[in-house]
């Protein structure tokens, strides 16, 4: 698979990831670089194999409903760039 | 269990300017989850308290938190499928859906695109006595509710709040079976009755707990038959989905709208583009959310953080083993054993607490009496006054004991209506008021004679005119009736009065 210009553009914009347009080329193909390292696996017949979704036979760890967080808020605003009355602020967000 | 048959609702027709067009409906209802903590974190889920303090670090995606799931609010999405007939998948795993927005710290939410947790099921959705639309459920997943932005605080900025952000919602998606604005109303009052009785969402539209996106589409009569026989959605119409509506009302003015506004650029020889749209109550019109297309692109994938859920069918053969009874096989027990009509179960099964105060009420009585006293009586003076059943001042069991003084002739229909009264102002135990203010019903023929025998006594000339005229004997009874202080029983004067009057 690869990957053109207006692709990585598209990518960038949706990651908010800011990129000049003289890199975006080079990105691009890079880009198109990895998935084709990737393609190869598809050489290999997984016919029938259940996908492995870890390393370790764990089950999913559950925790009771019991409240033992929160009331944080001064840590959870600390590294706001801006926040005021207990609120994130950001700039204005209306649709 | 329910064996009531059903007739298919017919689908709404709107006549455009060259012919008629159908509706088809598919709903997407986001139900927060009622549990104590949040889905991934141990963070509250309360409402009402200051902005960002119900948020662990998890919640506000500081790097290096994990998630780890709330068996309960798992249980609680169980519940809710078993309810609505719907198959329960043993295996679920979790995906992330990526996108930015203020309100959703991670960048992501944590949902469940390819194997939720719920498959399919099904809501009847009564539509009249013996009318109803089965609405099909293609799935339930689990997901994370996002926060609240506020933007009228400030001119320039936007403020937010994470309190809501990682509360679990159940997001339950419909099958396009709905096929009119009213019908899409009833289905969503269905599903929140049931959620409500299985206590898995408490339905709060106005605060949002319960909201729904609905998808519209138009087609030609025929079409959605043709449709329901193939599954092939190439013979519906390009739909639009209106995002994020949190009333009856305006669910049902939002696809009017939107029905008509596809209908005119169809039949003016344009297509339909599909989008997410918004509903504008103020001006009654949908408008394109043109801001979300791009963003649309969610790229979701597995997530990382997360195992596989693997739940046990002996945990869902528990849950189902302690399931309540639900709306539909409440309304028939009520119509079986208490002999109630349609209209009165419906009106007896519409909330939970009501359903209880009946059952409780009407259980070894008469129940259509019981269910007259609670509906006109009862129901009709707490909505007169805004009060909720959980308010009366009258319990379950004062009525049944009036019912009980009113059934073996202690107290007649008139007195009993006193009592009500009594109840209601004051409270009191019904047995002992009528005891102590002497509100017996008076079955003693003797004393009814005694004073009929005066009224006749006292009124030679009405004795007269009742000869020649029979009717004027109701003035006859009147008068008795006055004289015992309308503790007389009616029956036995009425025969008195006519016996001694020679008529």
């Amino acid at each position: 698979m690869s990957i053109d210009v207006e692709t990585a553009r598209r990518v960038a914009k949706l990651a908010r990831i800011q990129v000049d347009e003289s890199d975006l080329a080079a990105l691009a193909g890079e880009l198109s670089g990895i998935l084709t390292f990737m393609e190869q696996l598809n050489e290999v017949d997984v016919t029938g194999v259940e996908p492995m979704t870890s390393v370790t036979p764990m089950r999913l760890k559950r925790r009771a409903d019991v409240v033992t967080d929160g009331n944080i808020q001064e840590a959870v605003l600390k590294n706001a760039p801006e926040s005021r009355e207990g609120f994130f602020v950001v700039p204005k967000v209306v649709e | 269990m329910l064996d009531l048959t059903y007739e298919a609702p017919k689908a709404k027709v709107i006549a455009g300017a060259k012919h008629d067009w159908e509706l088809v409906i598919g709903m997407e209802i986001h139900a927060q989850v009622s549990s104590n903590a949040k889905l991934f974190s141990g963070a509250s889920t309360a409402v009402g308290a200051e902005p960002n303090s119900n948020v662990s670090f998890v919640d506000a995606a500081m790097p290096g938190m994990l998630p780890v799931i709330n068996e309960f609010c798992v249980e609680q999405a169980v519940r809710t499928g078993i309810g609505l007939k719907a198959r329960i998948n043993l295996f679920s795993a979790f995906d992330r859906k990526n996108y930015f927005y203020p309100d959703l710290p991670q960048g992501y939410q944590i949902s469940q695109l390819y194997h939720p947790i719920v498959g399919e099921g099904e809501v009847i959705v009564e539509m009249g006595p013996g009318v109803a639309r089965r609405v099909r459920i293609e799935r339930i997943h689990l997901e994370q509710d996002a926060g609240k932005s506020i933007h009228d605080m400030d001119p320039n900025n936007s403020f937010v709040d994470f309190n809501r952000t990682g509360v679990a919602l159940m997001e339950i998606v419909s099958r396009p079976d709905i096929r009119g604005p009213e019908e899409a109303a009833a289905y969503v009052a269905k599903l929140r009755q049931i959620l409500r009785y299985l206590g898995t969402c408490d339905g709060d539209m106005q605060h949002g707990n319960l909201r729904a996106d609905v998808n519209v589409s138009v087609c030609r009569p025929g079409d959605y038959e043709r449709y329901q026989a193939t599954q092939d959605f190439g013979h519906l119409g390009t739909r639009c989905e209106i995002k994020n509506m949190n009333s009856m009302r305006f669910i049902q003015a939002a696809i009017d709208y939107e029905a008509r506004r596809q209908i005119a650029i169809l039949e003016d020889g344009g297509t339909v583009v599909q989008e997410t749209r918004l509903y504008d109550p103020d001006k009654g019109e949908t408008r394109s959310m043109r801001s979300k297309e791009e963003a649309h692109d969610y790229r979701y994938f597995p997530c990382p953080d997360l195992l596989p859920l693997e739940i046990e069918q002996a945990w869902v053969d528990d849950i189902a083993a302690r399931m309540p009874e639900l709306p539909d096989a409440k309304k028939a027990r009520f119509m079986a054993d208490y002999g109630l009509t349609d209209y009165d179960a419906n009106v007896l099964t519409a909330e939970l607490d009501a359903a209880h105060f009946f059952d409780e009420v009407a259980k070894g009585r008469d129940g259509k009496i019981a269910a007259n006293w609670v509906i006109n009586e009862l129901f009709g003076r707490l909505n007169k006054e805004g009060h909720s059943i959980a308010e009366s001042p009258v319990s379950a069991a004062q009525l049944g004991g009036l019912l009980d003084l009113l059934g073996d002739g202690t107290i007649s229909g008139k007195i009993a209506k006193d009592l009500f009264e009594i109840l209601y102002t004051e409270g009191g135990d019904p047995r002992e008021i009528v005891e102590a203010r002497g509100m017996k019903q008076v079955t003693d023929t003797g004393a009814i004679e005694a004073a009929v025998d005066q009224i006749i006594a006292d009124n030679p000339a009405q004795v007269e005119k009742a000869k020649q005229n029979p009717k004027l004997a109701g003035w006859f009874v009147g008068q008795v009736m006055k004289a015992t202080g309308g503790k007389a029983n009616p029956a036995a004067v009425n025969d008195l009065v006519t016996r001694k009057l020679g008529l």
